[in-house]
């Protein structure tokens, strides 16, 4: 080897330059990766989000004819912006869903979570036209909350629930497809759930 | 080696002997030129004409006084530019040559870098009163408005400047792209270019959260979510914006760190490499001079 004295199999400047440069790159990997780590953690954490049953009301309270809007908490640590609404109706046979086993008792009560399935603004509910109806880009829902028209991918989400001792229970927020079924990490909006797009937009630890 | 050449040279105490390096024929002295010249000159006053009046002396000190203040810019400047060497490139920099037919449009950049220059002293100002939280942030925006001396005003500039600066972004770079200056050899200062662009898009992006009224916290629902429905990475992506599955209190305090630390850092940097390209490569002459120049030169072969 030109430079190096006999045996040698590396040269000094070599070794130097080389060593020089893994210190250099420990130095920076030793500060880098832990900030690294540090930015991107929440990724594979969900202790923000709000996976308690929540009392929303008695059992009176709800009908099966329309959607009576509740407040529940989706994050625990924000406050107010932490907070959404929520459309509550008892459960008729027909919203048995796919998910459900057959023989089993369905949920007895449907939440509907008001987040637009196309880009996340708050859907509202309309009586008179029993359809759920997003103000940003004209999203337009079924009374099962399934897509009518508009941009959404598919229907909107909801929540688990419970009746227990006359008080009705919601809990966590699933997505479902357009079939209704299941899908227990909620996506975000904008992720199909549907033949091979539920494979690019996958669930996510943090949910 | 003379280090001062053209009009940063010292104009006195410089008799063209003295190279720089101490090795002149000078007495030496921490004293500038101006001012030992000076004392000379007053010396020979004193010796010579002893018993003037007081007046006529006073009258030459102060003009001796005059003189050495006059020096003083250019004595400061030499100093500098003795220790950095700086004249060369400064003067290359501030006086280069510009193509024939230069006009209006070729200021656009320097516009975009004033914008620039404008949000950030006044958002190092606005972060004096702002108080990145879900809680206060709001709240803060307001005494910043009503309360805060001139607040208003900051806040409207940074406000409408973030606007401006877009705007003028996307002049300039229609400006480059319409004039054919992204050509060899300056495809890397159009690449750089494209990268301050998007960057700025995100100073946009991330600085419409942070008064967390209802309109910059739907907006910025949406925008995650239009992040989020990238295939694959998409929700990855929007969860790293949110700090997690939903915007929560780490999604604001992440927000006001990328857009007053870690873009702006990266757009300094970066508009510092486009100047420093656009010095070195100069500037393209406007089209239309150059299809002159190509009907010319037919004409002359023909």
């Amino acid at each position: 080897m030109p430079g190096a004295f006999e045996g040698e199999t590396v040269t000094r400047r070599g070794l130097m330059t080389g060593g020089a440069l893994a210190a250099g790159g420990i130095a920076s990997a030793a500060f880098g990766l832990p900030a690294l780590g540090f930015a991107l953690g929440p990724i594979f954490n969900n202790d923000e989000i709000n996976d308690k049953w929540q009392d929303v009301g008695a059992e009176s309270d709800f009908n099966e004819r329309t959607y009576v809007a509740k407040v529940a908490t989706l994050v625990t640590n924000v406050g107010e912006p932490g907070k959404t609404t929520v459309y509550i109706r008892k459960a008729a046979p027909e919203d048995r869903s796919p998910s459900d086993k057959p023989g089993k008792p369905i949920m007895p009560y449907v939440a509907i979570s008001t987040r637009c399935a196309h880009l996340g603004c708050p859907v509202r509910y309309v009586q008179a036209s029993e359809k759920f109806i997003c103000p940003c880009h004209g999203g337009v829902y079924g009374k099962d909350g399934s897509v009518d028209g508009g941009p959404p991918v598919r229907p909107l989400d909801r929540f688990y629930t419970k009746a227990e001792n006359g008080r009705v229970f919601v809990g966590k927020r699933f997505s479902v497809n357009s079939k209704l079924e299941r899908f227990p990490h909620p996506r975000d909006p904008s992720n199909h759930l549907d033949g091979l797009w539920q494979y690019i937009y996958p669930g996510r630890p943090s949910t | 080696m003379r280090l001062l050449p053209g009009p940063l040279r010292r104009k006195n105490g410089d008799n063209g002997k003295a190279d720089g390096n101490g090795n002149d024929d000078q007495p030496k002295s921490d004293i500038p030129g101006a001012l030992l010249v000076s004392r000379e000159r007053d010396e020979a006053v004193i010796n010579g004409r002893n018993g003037q009046d007081a007046k006529e002396q006073k009258a030459l000190q102060r003009e001796r006084l005059k003189e050495a203040a006059t020096e003083v810019p250019a004595t400061v400047v030499g100093w500098v530019d003795e220790r950095t060497g700086m004249g060369p490139f400064a003067r290359g920099f501030m006086f280069r040559k510009v193509p024939k037919g230069t006009n209006w449009f070729y200021t656009l950049g320097s516009a975009s870098m004033f914008a620039f220059l404008s949000q950030a002293v006044t958002g190092v100002f606005l972060a004096m009163y702002y108080r990145p939280s879900a809680d206060e942030a709001y709240t803060s925006i307001q005494h910043i408005n009503n309360e805060v001396f001139a607040g208003e005003l900051v806040r409207g500039m940074h406000r409408w400047g973030a606007t401006v600066m877009v705007v003028l972004v996307f002049l300039h770079m229609g400006r480059t792209f319409f004039f054919g200056a992204y050509k060899y050899p300056r495809e890397l200062n159009w690449i750089i270019g494209v990268v301050l662009v998007l960057l700025t898009l995100m100073m946009a992006l991330t600085g419409y959260l942070l008064p967390f009224d209802q309109r910059s916290f739907w907006a910025t629902v949406v925008a995650v979510n239009i992040n989020a429905s990238g295939p694959v990475i998409g929700p990855y992506l929007a969860d790293f914006l949110r700090g997690g599955a939903e915007f929560g209190a780490t999604t604001i305090s992440r927000f006001y760190a990328l857009h007053m630390l870690l873009v702006p850092g990266l757009i300094a940097a970066l508009i510092g490499a486009h100047l420093y390209l656009v010095a070195k490569l100069g500037t393209t002459a406007p089209p239309w001079l150059k299809a002159e120049k190509k009907r010319e030169l037919a004409k002359e072969e023909i």
